[in-house]
């Protein structure tokens, strides 16, 4: 025997299952705490024999059972009803019933991979090949059909002569006393290995990069970038004048496009009258739009003050009497037909922003022309009390 | 080694000892394969070719190959995929729902029902993948954040199908796999090749078969079947959605969950009947896979195959209770319109024939067990085949109404999937231990302490 060894434990194997138990039971009631049991499957009563606690492994279960639920809850809450809201086939954006099959997936998928990971990592600390009982004869006859016990040197009671004798009292079919191993060997770390490896690495990598990169660029898998297909802007052979895109047939009318049939004429007034109540939502609609479309010319408070610095000519105020005599319709007209150099503003505003506009300028010269009837009014609906 | 194979053994591994199991179930990976094995091999090999190449017309071309057409857009495709998920249930019934039920008999063919499982969840994820037209892009099923911020649709019984058969196919990996940790370990301490070793211990993790590890493996055991369970049954359910969730007359009904999940264990565990004829013959294994097991295997199908009768009867009685036009007109066009052949092969070979099974003799004859079971297999696949294609080609508009037929590219990827799952069963067979060595070790006459021995020793 090498006396420069360290010993890490000494094992004695049985032959059946009634004398491990036994063997078990006695080393327990030695007092011996560093000691293990290796059986070829589980023996039923060893745990007992061995004074072995219940596994804590279904706390790990538990918990990550359960936060597996609420991960998948609280994902499709936020996906479904908060970042992206879809109303799809009539039901609530957090349609409970339709989550709870994905919710009882995630569950079941976190919960049993978390279990082996935490059972294999924490309660084994596997891997581990480099155990000293790797490689050993004892190791090899539990492996198949012997029951065997190990005790360590690490055990406060341990003492090589005393053990040995202990064990032989057991009436074992074999000693043996197991070594830390000399040098520390790996067989990971063969070069036949470590080539297999590198073969792996390689055929992975490049087959991804090989998918990613070039595989998506070669027929048939590019057949979705280049299609039969007419783009706009683009000539085609198909049609006689050679162009892709057609003209409407005559008369066409675009969604949302009302035709106005009084382009051109002076004062159509009398068939025009305002669609829309000068509501608050309304009125600030107008009022988005003039500042936007108006104002530059028309002046803030459609004065006539146009912050143009004579680039364009300056159109009249609009608190004239002419201008505060027009209809709604006469404004909603100027509007869309244009008047003088003034343009038309029929293709930058829509109908209904048109009217809204209209709506402002009432506003607008009420407020520029106001009686002191107005200002009583206004202290009675605002509460305030603001005088002349 | 001698093992007197004149007799047949009543129970689990009978008189084996321990180390006369590990010798059997380790043989097949010490041994060369011989010819026969490269036979078979190269007979599933050449179907899995052809099933490729069809496969890969098929997306050179694009799915126009295939039968599919309005109306019956769901087709083969969809069909495959039912019959190859349900062909998985009978392993996770086997290794999880009989663990708890505390079946002995289990043990002896749990892990080659585990490997079965997951080569046809495997046959199965190909179908609706390549159903989508362009395979390459299936990671758009994931919900991931993308340059579209969309996400995809949690209410949706296609993603619960997602979600239902990745975890369905993690979770059994993962159970498969803990069950191999030990017989990896014993593996590694029995070979003599340096490679093998290697090999083996990187895949035993460094087991050391200590009592201190086996208390938390038979705690995980529990634990994995128990969430096993209820996973098997609720993948089959939410396959069930896919149709039950639509307005199609003869899909919308409350009764398919349960249905499908009985023709699922039914067709699974005809799949494992026909496989494991062959296997425990070719590999010795008639000890550790006794006829009981087979015979117990054809009382689940007689049971789950008068429960699939069952449920055929039960959706016409509601379809006349439920007084419901489409519904009624659905069921009788099922029974005698043009797929009439279709749904009389189904009920004869699914409800008719497992009846044979009443008679012990048959139960216990090898060639009548075969017969019958294969024609359940037919009988499955027409059931998928009549669900998804009679209630399709004749649905509300009879304008739309039309005959579906499949082309020989359909049948062409139909037995490429074949090819595949036999090929894996071959490999498989001669790569890893197709019986739980462990297990049966634990389980055999005298593994187990007497309970009083432990004082008689004295």
């Amino acid at each position: 025997m090498n006396s420069d060894k360290k010993i890490f434990g000494i094992a004695a194997t049985f032959k059946t299952p009634d004398e491990i138990i036994n063997a078990a039971k006695k080393v327990t009631s030695s007092g011996f705490v560093e000691f293990d049991v290796n059986t070829p499957y589980p023996v039923h009563g060893m745990d007992k024999a061995m004074k072995i606690k219940p596994s804590k492994l279904g706390f790990v279960t538990l918990v990550t059972g359960l936060s597996g639920a609420a991960i998948a809850l609280l994902f499709m809450y936020w996906t479904m009803s908060v970042d992206y809201p879809l109303v799809i086939g009539g039901k609530p954006f957090f349609a409970l019933p339709a989550f709870i099959p994905v919710t009882f997936e995630l569950t079941v998928l976190l919960a049993t991979v978390s279990t082996v990971i935490a059972m294999i990592a924490l309660f084994f600390r596997l891997p581990d090949n480099k155990h000293p009982l790797h490689d050993t004869e004892y190791m090899k006859s539990v492996s198949a059909d012997k029951y065997g016990i190990v005790i360590e040197s690490t055990d406060a009671k341990f003492d090589e002569a005393a053990v040995t004798d202990f064990l032989k009292k057991l009436n074992p079919i074999k000693i043996e006393v197991i070594y830390y191993p000399e040098e520390e060997t790996y067989p990971i770390f063969q070069p036949k290995f470590i080539m297999l490896l590198v073969v792996i690495a390689v055929v992975v990598s490049g087959g991804t990069y090989l998918m990613l990169n070039k595989l998506m660029y070669i027929t048939p898998f590019n057949w979705m970038m280049e299609q039969d297909k007419l783009n706009p802007q683009h000539s085609s052979e198909l049609f006689s004048d050679g162009y892709g895109m057609r003209t409407p047939v005559e008369g066409t009318v675009a969604k949302g496009f009302i035709p106005y049939p009084y382009m051109g004429q002076t004062n159509p007034t009398e068939v025009l009258s305002n669609p829309f109540l000068p509501t608050k939502e309304n009125i600030e609609l107008g009022k988005g739009k003039y500042f936007t479309y108006c104002s530059p010319c028309h002046g803030d408070f459609a004065d006539g003050d146009s912050r143009l610095r004579g680039q364009f000519p300056n159109p009249p105020t609009l608190h004239s009497n002419r201008g505060r005599e027009f209809s709604d319709g006469m404004i909603y007209h100027i509007i869309t037909n244009g008047q003088n150099v003034m343009p038309s503003y029929a293709s930058q505003i829509t109908r209904e922003e048109r009217w809204a506009i209209v709506n402002y300028v009432r506003v607008l010269q009420r407020a520029k022309n106001a009686s002191d009837s107005d200002l009583i009014e206004m202290n009675k609906e605002t509460g305030s009390n603001v005088t002349k | 080694m001698n093992i007197d194979y004149s007799q047949e053994v009543p129970t689990v591994a009978g008189r084996l000892t321990p180390a006369q199991i590990e010798e059997l179930v380790a043989k097949p990976m010490e041994t060369k394969p011989n010819k026969k094995y490269f036979i078979a091999l190269s007979i599933s090999v050449s179907l899995l070719l052809i099933g490729a190449t069809f496969l890969a017309f098929s997306l050179y071309y694009g799915t126009g190959l295939w039968g599919n057409n309005q109306p019956v857009g769901w087709a083969f495709p969809i069909v495959n995929f039912v019959f190859w998920v349900g062909i998985g249930h009978a392993g996770t019934l086997i290794s999880a729902i009989l663990f708890l039920l505390r079946q002995k008999w289990r043990t002896g063919i749990a892990r080659f029902a585990e490997a079965m499982t997951i080569f046809a969840v495997m046959c199965a994820g190909i179908f609706p993948i390549i159903h989508t037209g362009r395979p390459w892009l299936a990671g758009y099923l994931t919900p991931y954040p993308n340059q579209h911020s969309l996400w995809v649709n949690f209410t949706s019984p296609l993603v619960w199908d997602v979600f239902a058969v990745s975890t369905y196919f993690t979770v059994s990996f993962v159970f498969w796999y803990v069950g191999l940790i030990p017989d990896f370990a014993t593996l590694r301490d029995r070979t003599a090749s340096k490679l093998k070793k290697t090999i083996y211990s990187v895949f035993s993790l460094g087991w050391r078969h200590s009592n201190r590890h086996w208390t938390h493996y038979e705690k995980s055991y529990i634990l994995l079947a128990g969430f096993a369970t209820p996973l098997v049954l609720s993948v089959h359910t939410i396959v069930s959605f896919d149709f039950a969730v639509s307005i199609i007359p003869g899909w919308h009904t409350t009764i398919f969950p349960p249905y499908f999940v009985a023709g699922a264990i039914f067709s699974g565990f005809a799949m494992v009947v026909t496989v494991l004829v062959f296997v425990r013959k070719i590999f010795d294994l008639q000890h550790i896979i006794t006829l009981d097991h087979l015979e117990k295997m054809n009382k689940v199908i007689l049971l789950t195959g008068m429960m699939v009768g069952y449920a055929y009867a039960m959706e016409f009685f509601i379809a006349w209770y439920s007084g419901v036009q489409a519904e009624q007109f659905v069921f009788i066009n099922r029974a005698f319109g043009p797929y009439a052949w279709a749904y009389w092969i189904m009920v004869s070979c699914n409800v008719i024939f497992p009846q044979f099974f009443w008679f012990k003799k048959i139960r216990r004859s090898i060639p009548i067990m075969m017969v019958i079971v294969i024609l359940v297999n037919v009988g499955m696949w027409f059931e998928r085949f009549v669900i998804v294609v009679t209630s399709l080609s004749r649905d509300f508009l009879p304008s739309s109404w039309a005959y579906y037929k499949p082309t020989i590219v359909d049948f062409g990827i139909l037995l490429g999937s074949f090819g595949l799952f036999f090929t894996l069963v071959i490999l498989f067979t001669k790569s890893l231990p197709v019986v739980s060595i462990s297990e049966v070790k634990a389980s055999a006459d005298g593994a187990q302490p007497t309970h009083h021995g432990g004082a008689d020793h004295e």
